[in-house]
């Protein structure tokens, strides 16, 4: 018997698969470009985004980079050290506040951002050391929630050290009158220059987390991640490292702070509340948690759905276009599709087509949505004179619909399509799109359920295995 | 005379107020391999999870090389030179292979994370060393661990693989004396004969100094230069495998009283 000879090992690569259709093959190509050149292309790209697009979409850019970099941040003690970090928003804060207070007429002192900028890093890397100390003994939900604690004391912080004989935060009304960013002579003013700024240094921080993740450091992050016990065992001094990834997630959070502070021109209690810790969170696990390029696509594309949104017009083309993305890719063959397509608009003609003539007067309403698709959903669907209560119960029967879907099978599967595509269409014209914060909510939380069923890694994370 | 690399002296450990181990002295010399036996809840994990700091004893000292390791934290004992391997296995299984054994050069390395960073020269070089170390390891077992392998995640491994890279990561610790806990569990008679080769050749050709507890008695009398038995945390037997084998005790403790009578 010789040692180590594997009939199997030594045939692998005769039984190995090369992936296919065209998604198989473009990863494929993806991913035999060495990383340098990925990240060329990327930024090739996105350089030239404030050339040709109006400030309302360089605006959005810039909250995608911010976002983007606020993930990049979490995922260092989140997606790679696995510490459930809640406080982060409360770094983010400090990081803002710290920057608003150096450079703007709350104290009188108004520091060059080149000072301004390292001092608030490192205080917001300390104040991470500091936090971290009591808490790098917990582990998973114990951590969670004493570090959700800091956020919330961070908040009652800038909400109320405006008493204490000097008004250190403005209290409710935040510090208006930050000082923009002034490097090198340059004032950077306009929405293109930021780009330009943010694009820079979340290329930086990518790059220098792209080496620390393949490092002893990153590795060891990775190895607690994993097993705390048996990463101490293998010489990994965990208390140490766990505090560093705190500390290194809280420093870059300082950092998209005082970017913020600056791009934002004030900072405002409002900012820091625990709903944009959920979006960050969100950003994170959406774009594959542990994974840096993850991280960045994931802020991209939860700050640009979160802006698209906010105007009515572009919420409901997404929200169509969704649904009809969704279908044209879930349902399979084209028969199918178009018998449930047909069966929904001639379900909305009847439905209208009865309602009129039974009771006029009564759906004098319009569908909100305008363009193309307006003429189509007046005739389609039923608008209520007083939406709101039809819209609640509307709602409500969606929602019953949806959590019915997976129940059933078959031909009673794609019969209950039918209502639910009416329904769905139905609450979103009564009543989703004229609340277009709340529907931002909705559809990020919907999005994300969709996510964790279908791909529980994230857009390119890599699938979890965890110790049982 | 070699001297003792590993000893413990009455080292006693209770949980509340049952005693796992009692009174315990134990002497593993440089260049030896002694096996640990005991029926199941003997307290030979236990006594694997005191020399490794996981547990402090209540009582008793336990020194390598001399020097007191009791009350260090387990990231600096290993520095120090002691590594092991888990009876369940312990795997970072969302690493690859390789990087489940550079992981454990940690002690070894120096490099700050902003050398990391900035690519330092200290830092490239680490980093090179480790690898080509790791990779040397992993061939320690044949072409199982090697090629396309570095690359997968623990979790592809099968069983008898994640053993093995369980004993390379602990390798890489550089430790002088290596604990494995069971390094034959669950492995078919081919790959238990397999282990029992290994332990030989990890002194033989490594240079470690190993403890190893093992319930495969093929196992024991093939590798050991001496064998421990324990029961209910004390040491019931010590000598030659043929001695500790057919101590009436050591009988006793197995199969229960009056079997060495009838035997």
């Amino acid at each position: 018997m010789s040692i180590g000879v594997d009939q199997w090992v030594e045939t692998a690569d005769s039984r190995r698969v090369e992936p296919d259709g065209w998604w198989g093959r473009g990863s494929n190509w993806w991913g035999s470009i060495p990383p340098w050149g990925r990240l060329g292309i990327v930024l090739g790209l996105a350089v030239f985004v404030p050339l040709f697009a109006s400030d309302f979409v360089v605006r959005v850019g810039v909250n995608a980079l911010l976002l983007a970099l606020l993930a990049v941040g979490l995922n260092v003690s989140v997606g790679w050290a696995g510490l459930l970090d809640l406080g982060f928003i409360a770094f983010y804060g400090f990081g803002a506040y710290a920057f608003a207070i150096l450079s703007s007429d709350q104290l009188g002192i108004d520091l060059p951002t080149l000072v301004a900028v390292p001092l608030v890093v490192v205080a917001t890397g300390l104040l991470g050391v500091l936090l971290g100390l009591p808490s790098r003994r917990l582990s998973g939900d114990y951590l969670a929630i004493v570090t959700l604690f800091f956020s919330q004391i961070f908040l009652e912080l800038a909400l109320n050290v405006d008493r204490l004989g000097v008004d250190l935060t403005g209290g409710p009304n935040g510090i208006a009158g930050v000082t923009p960013f002034h490097l090198f002579g340059m004032r950077f003013s306009s929405p293109a220059s930021y780009f330009y700024l943010f694009l820079t240094v979340l290329t930086l921080v990518v790059i220098a987390l792209y080496f620390l993740e393949r490092s002893r450091t990153g590795r060891a992050w990775q190895a607690i991640h994993d097993d705390a016990l048996a990463a101490e065992i293998m010489t990994v001094p965990i208390n140490r490292l766990k505090l560093v990834a705190f500390a290194s997630g809280a420093a870059i959070a300082g950092l998209a702070g005082s970017m913020f502070a600056s791009f934002q021109l004030g900072v405002y209690p409002l900012n820091f509340q625990v709903q944009f810790l959920i979006v960050v969170y969100a950003a994170l696990i959406l774009g594959g948690s542990g994974s840096l390029s993850g991280a960045v696509l994931g802020g991209v594309v939860v700050a640009v759905m979160l802006d698209l949104l906010r105007d009515p017009g572009q919420a409901s083309a997404a929200f169509y276009g969704v649904i009809a993305v969704t279908l044209i890719a879930k349902i399979r063959p084209w028969k199918r599709l178009g018998a449930i397509v047909g069966g929904a608009v001639v379900l909305g003609s009847v439905v209208n087509a009865i309602a009129t003539s039974l009771w006029p007067g009564a759906f004098e309403g319009d569908a909100v949505s305008t363009g193309p698709l307006a003429s189509f959903l007046d005739s389609w669907i039923v608008v209520p004179t007083d939406p709101v209560t039809p819209g609640n119960w509307a709602y409500c029967a969606l929602v019953a619909c949806v959590l019915a879907l997976p129940l059933v099978h078959g031909w009673k599967r794609d019969a209950l399509v039918v209502p639910t595509l009416y329904l769905a269409a139905f609450v979103w014209e009564t009543r989703l799109v004229g609340e277009p914060s709340i529907t931002r909510q909705l559809l990020l939380g919907a999005l994300l359920v969709v996510m964790m069923l279908g791909r529980p890694q994230g857009l390119i994370g890599k699938a979890r295995v965890e110790r049982v | 005379m070699p001297r003792n690399l590993l000893e413990l002296r009455e080292v006693s450990i209770s949980f509340g107020t049952l005693t796992v181990v009692d009174a315990l002295d134990l002497e593993v010399e440089e260049g030896e391999i002694v096996s640990l036996i005991g029926p199941n809840g003997a307290g030979k994990t236990t006594v694997f999870n005191a020399i490794t700091g996981v547990y402090k004893p209540d009582s008793g000292a336990i020194s390598l090389d001399g020097q007191s390791i009791v009350g260090l934290p387990p990231h600096q004992i290993a520095t120090m030179g002691v590594a092991r391997t888990f009876q369940s296995i312990r795997l970072f299984q969302n690493m690859s292979v390789r990087e489940n054994v550079m992981v454990a050069g940690y002690g070894r390395t120096t490099a700050r994370p902003w050398q990391s960073i900035f690519r330092t020269r200290t830092a490239r070089r680490e980093e090179r060393e480790e690898r080509e170390h790791a990779e040397e390891l992993l061939s320690f077992f044949g072409q199982r661990l090697v090629g396309y392998r570095f690359d997968q995640p623990a979790y592809n491994l099968s069983y008898a693989n994640r053993r093995r890279l369980e004993i390379a990561r602990a390798m890489a610790a550089r430790p002088r004396i290596l604990l494995l806990d069971e390094p034959a569990a669950g492995m078919n008679p081919t790959e238990t004969q397999e282990i029992a080769a290994l332990t030989s050749r990890l002194r033989d050709e490594k240079g470690f100094t190993v403890l190893v507890i093992e319930h495969d008695m093929h196992v024991v009398e093939g590798v050991s230069d001496r064998v421990v038995a324990l029961d209910h945390g004390a040491k019931i037997a010590e000598g030659s495998f043929d001695h500790v084998a057919t101590h009436p005790a050591v009988v006793e403790a197995y199969l229960g009283k009056g079997a060495a009578a009838t035997k």
